[in-house]
C-alpha cells in the first residue's frame, strides 16, 4: 500500500473533525483539549491505523504548556504529531491510556515533570522523582536550593 | 564469623621476653588476612558498574587480589564500591546498606560521580554531590569517567596498603 | 499447596520488595511484588533511582556540549546513543554529511550493537543460573571490541565519538584490519554460544513459554527492538525507515515465533550474526573522503522542532528537539526504549514464580541509565 504523506493524513483528520487546526508551516495537528479522546479513538482505527504511541513530550512555553503526542503506524508506515495547548490556570487533559497502554507511564512522566493532570489515568503518581517531591522540575521557573546552574557562555 | 581483633591477654604477653615480637607478627598476619580477602558488595549504580564487571572478567581479573567474591548481601561484605551516580531517591538506601555492613568495613568511591557529582554537578536537581555528603567516610577515591579497570585495581591496592599501615588491627 | 487447598491454615498475600540493590535487576530497579507463597499475584516497578535530570541539563548546554551526556544514557551502547542524538540535530539543522562518515557511522554502530548484545546474553545466562561461564565468554569477546574503540577514540565505555557533521576521527588502515580480524574471530564464537547455551536442556526449560508477550500487547505498549521482534512483528527501523546507508546493505531481520523469553534471546543472537554481515559489506564499500563537514563550534537552529528515531540495540531511541534560535536547545526530550519496554512487565508476571520474574526481566534487557535519564 502506498505510504500516506503527512498532508494527506492531516487532511483526513481535518475533514472528520473540523475543530482541529494545523500549525503554520508544519504538519503538526493542534487538537483542542476537549476533543483529544475522540480524535485518538478515530486515528487508532483503519484507515489511519496509528497503533503505536511512541512519545509524549511536554514543552513549557511560559504562558502555556504544550503536550505533544508522536504516533506511528506499524502496518501503514506513516506517522503524525498531535499537539494540545494547555493554559497555566487549567492544566487538565483527558488521558489516552485506555486507548494506547504506552501512555500510562509516558503521562506519569509529564505529570511528574510539568504538573499536567491527566483525568481518567488509572494511577497518576510521580514516576522519576521521589513520591513526596515538591515542585515540577522541568518548568522554566523551577528553583531549588540544591540546584547549581552552570554559568552561560 | 568475626575475626578476633584484639589478641586476648595482650598485656601479659608483652611482658614475656619475645612477646612484643609475637604480637607484631600476629597483627601483621591479621592485616594480611584482611587485605587479601576484601569481599566487595555488588553495588553498581550506573556506567561504572560495567567497568567493575569488566574488572572481574578474565582480562583484568580482580580475583587474583582476593576480591573476586562479589556478595549481594551487605552482611557478608567488607568493602562497598560505590560505582556510579548517587541520586536523591537512593540516599536512604545507601545509608541503610552502609549501616548493615559489619565492622571492619571500607568504602571505595569509584568514578567522578561518586566522588563529587561528576558531570552531573551543575544543573541537576536530583543528584547527590558525592558520597561524603551522605555522611559516609570514604577510604579511597578513584577518579575517572569511567575509571579504567587498571585504575580500580590500583585503587584496591591502595586500600590494601592503607590496611597494612593501620595503627592497630582492631578497627 | 496454594491458598485454596488449605482447610485449617490461614494464608494471606504479602508484599516483598525486590529492592534497588539486587544482583539480578540490571541496575537500580525496585520491584514491589505481591506474593502468595512463591507465586506472584502483582508487581509494581518503582524507578527513578538513577534520575540524573539530563533533560534539564540539556537546556543549559550547547548542542555539542550535550554529546557526552548521551553516552551516559544507555552506557552499554554509547555509540548508538551518540548517533541518534547527532542525527536528530543534523535533521534540525538540515545538514548533509559525507558518504565516508555515513559508512563509518554504520560500522561503529553495528560493532556496538554486538557489544551490547553480548552483555545482554551474558547477564541473562548468569541470571538463569549458569553462573559465570557465559558471562566470562561474552566479556572476553567484548574486550576485543572495546580495544578497537579505545584505539579509535580513547575511551572504553563513554566514547563521545560522533560529532554534528561527521565523526571525531578517521579509521586508519590498521584499525580496519583489526575490525576484519575481529569479524573472522567472532563468527565461530557465536556458534559456540549456540552450542553452550541456546539448546541447553536447563536453559530451554527455564526460558521457554515464560513471559509470553503477544503481538497486540507489544504494539499497544510501544515495545520496540528485539522484544517486539521476538513476538513475531517484523519491524526494524533499519529496514522500514532506513537512515544512513542501511538501504544499500543486505541483511535479514530475525523474528521470533512465540514471544517468550527464549525467542527474545534467540533474536539477539541472530542479530549479532547479521551485524557481522553488515560490517563486512560496509568495510568493502567504504569510500574515500573527509569524515566531517566544516561546521562551526556552536549551532544556532531556527525556531523549529523535530523528532528523529534510530534503532538502538534495545529498541527505538527518539529525540524530540525544540530549537528557539539560540545556541541552547529550548527543550530536549529523550524517548528511551527501555522505558516503554519495562512498562509491560506487570502484565507478564501474573501467576509465575519468583525465579521466573528474574528470567522475564533478563530477557527484556533493560538498562536503568536510559529509563531514568
Amino acid at each position: 500500500m502506498k505510504k500516506m504523506r503527512p498532508d494527506e493524513i492531516s487532511a483526513i483528520i481535518k475533514s472528520k473533525f473540523p475543530q482541529v487546526t494545523e500549525e503554520a508551516g508544519t504538519n503538526y495537528i493542534i487538537v483542542p483539549k476537549e476533543s483529544i479522546l475522540e480524535v485518538s479513538q478515530y486515528i487508532k482505527n483503519p484507515p489511519l491505523a496509528l497503533d503505536n504511541l511512541h512519545c509524549i513530550t511536554g514543552i513549557d512555553r511560559k504562558e502555556k504548556i504544550e503536550v505533544v503526542y508522536t504516533l506511528y503506524s506499524i502496518g501503514e508506515h506513516h506517522g503524525v504529531t498531535l499537539k494540545v495547548n494547555l493554559t497555566l490556570e487549567d492544566l487538565n487533559v483527558a488521558s489516552v491510556s485506555a486507548i494506547w497502554k504506552s501512555a500510562n507511564w509516558l503521562e506519569r512522566e509529564v505529570y511528574d515533570l510539568f504538573g499536567v493532570i491527566f483525568s481518567g489515568h488509572p494511577d497518576l503518581r510521580r514516576i522519576l522523582n521521589p513520591y513526596d517531591w515538591q515542585g515540577y522540575p522541568l518548568r522554566k521557573n523551577y528553583s531549588n536550593p540544591d540546584f547549581i546552574a552552570k554559568p552561560r557562555m | 564469623m568475626a575475626v578476633i581483633e584484639k589478641i586476648p591477654c595482650a598485656k601479659i604477653i608483652e611482658k614475656v621476653p619475645g612477646g612484643g615480637f609475637f604480637l607484631t607478627t600476629s597483627e601483621s598476619i591479621l592485616k594480611w588476612g584482611k587485605e587479601s580477602s576484601l569481599w566487595p558488595m555488588t553495588f553498581g549504580l550506573a556506567c561504572c558498574a560495567i567497568e567493575m564487571i569488566a574488572t572481574g572478567a578474565p582480562r583484568f581479573d580482580i580475583d587474583r587480589f582476593g576480591a573476586g567474591v562479589f556478595r549481594a548481601s551487605p552482611r557478608q561484605c567488607d568493602v562497598m564500591v560505590v560505582a556510579g551516580t548517587i541520586c536523591v531517591k537512593m540516599n536512604d538506601c545507601i545509608r541503610r546498606l552502609y549501616a548493615q555492613m559489619p565492622e571492619p568495613k571500607y568504602v571505595i568511591a569509584m568514578g567522578n560521580c561518586a566522588i563529587s557529582g561528576g558531570i552531573f554537578y551543575y544543573d541537576t536537581y536530583s543528584v547527590t554531590k558525592g558520597t561524603e555528603s551522605l555522611g559516609i567516610n570514604v577510604d579511597v577515591f578513584i577518579p575517572g569517567c569511567p575509571p579504567r579497570p587498571e585504575n580500580l585495581l590500583f585503587g584496591l591496592m591502595k586500600l590494601q596498603e592503607k590496611i597494612r599501615n593501620e595503627k592497630n588491627a582492631a578497627r | 499447596m496454594d491458598a485454596t487447598q488449605t482447610k485449617d491454615m490461614y494464608t494471606e498475600e504479602f508484599l516483598i520488595n525486590m529492592g534497588p540493590q539486587h544482583p539480578s535487576t540490571h541496575g537500580v530497579l525496585s520491584l514491589e511484588l505481591k506474593l502468595d507463597g512463591e507465586t506472584i499475584r502483582g508487581c509494581t516497578p518503582h524507578i527513578g533511582y538513577l534520575h540524573r535530570s539530563m533533560e534539564k541539563i540539556a537546556e543549559n548546554r550547547t548542542f555539542t556540549q550535550f554529546i557526552p551526556f548521551t553516552d551516559r544514557l544507555d552506557y552499554v551502547a554509547s555509540m548508538n546513543n551518540n548517533l541518534g542524538y547527532v542525527m536528530a540535530v543534523e535533521k534540525l539543522l538540515n545538514l548533509e554529511i559525507s558518504e565516508r562518515a555515513k559508512y563509518i557511522r554504520v560500522i561503529i554502530a553495528e560493532l556496538n550493537r554486538i557489544a551490547s548484545h553480548l552483555i545482554a546474553t551474558g547477564t541473562f545466562a548468569q541470571d538463569l543460573g549458569a553462573f559465570a561461564t557465559p558471562l566470562f565468554y561474552c566479556f572476553r569477546e567484548r574486550e576485543k571490541i572495546v580495544e578497537i574503540f579505545d584505539q579509535i577514540c580513547g575511551n572504553r565505555l563513554t566514547y563521545n565519538y560522533m560529532r554534528i557533521g561527521g565523526v571525531m576521527a578517521d579509521l586508519s588502515g590498521e584499525i580496519i584490519e583489526k575490525i576484519k580480524e575481529f569479524i573472522e574471530y567472532m563468527r565461530p564464537k557465536i556458534d559456540d554460544y549456540d552450542e553452550l547455551i541456546t539448546y541447553n536442556v536447563i536453559f530451554l526449560a527455564r526460558s521457554k513459554h515464560i513471559g509470553v508477550l503477544s503481538k497486540e500487547m507489544a504494539i499497544n505498549y510501544s515495545v520496540t527492538g528485539p522484544n517486539l521482534r521476538g513476538s513475531g512483528v517484523k519491524w526494524d527501523l533499519r529496514k522500514d525507515e532506513p537512515y544512513l546507508v542501511y538501504d544499500k546493505l543486505e541483511f535479514d531481520v530475525p523474528v521470533g515465533e512465540n514471544g517468550d523469553a527464549w525467542d527474545r534471546y534467540k533474536v539477539r543472537i541472530e542479530e549479532m550474526r547479521q551485524s557481522l554481515r553488515i560490517i563486512e559489506q560496509a568495510i568493502e564499500s567504504l569510500p574515500q573522503g573527509d569524515v566531517t563537514v566544516k561546521v562551526g563550534r556552536v549551532h544556532k537552529p531556527s525556531v523549529s522542532e523535530t523528532y528523529f528515531r534510530t534503532e538502538n540495540p534495545r529498541g527505538e531511541l527518539g529525540f524530540y528537539i525544540v530549537g528557539d534560535g539560540s545556541v541552547y536547545p529550548y527543550r530536549l526530550k529523550i524517548r528511551s526504549p527501555s522505558f516503554s519496554n519495562l512498562a509491560v512487565l506487570p502484565e507478564l508476571v501474573k501467576d509465575i514464580k519468583v525465579a521466573d520474574i528474574v528470567c522475564v526481566l533478563g530477557s527484556f534487557d533493560v538498562l536503568m541509565g536510559e529509563i531514568d535519564r
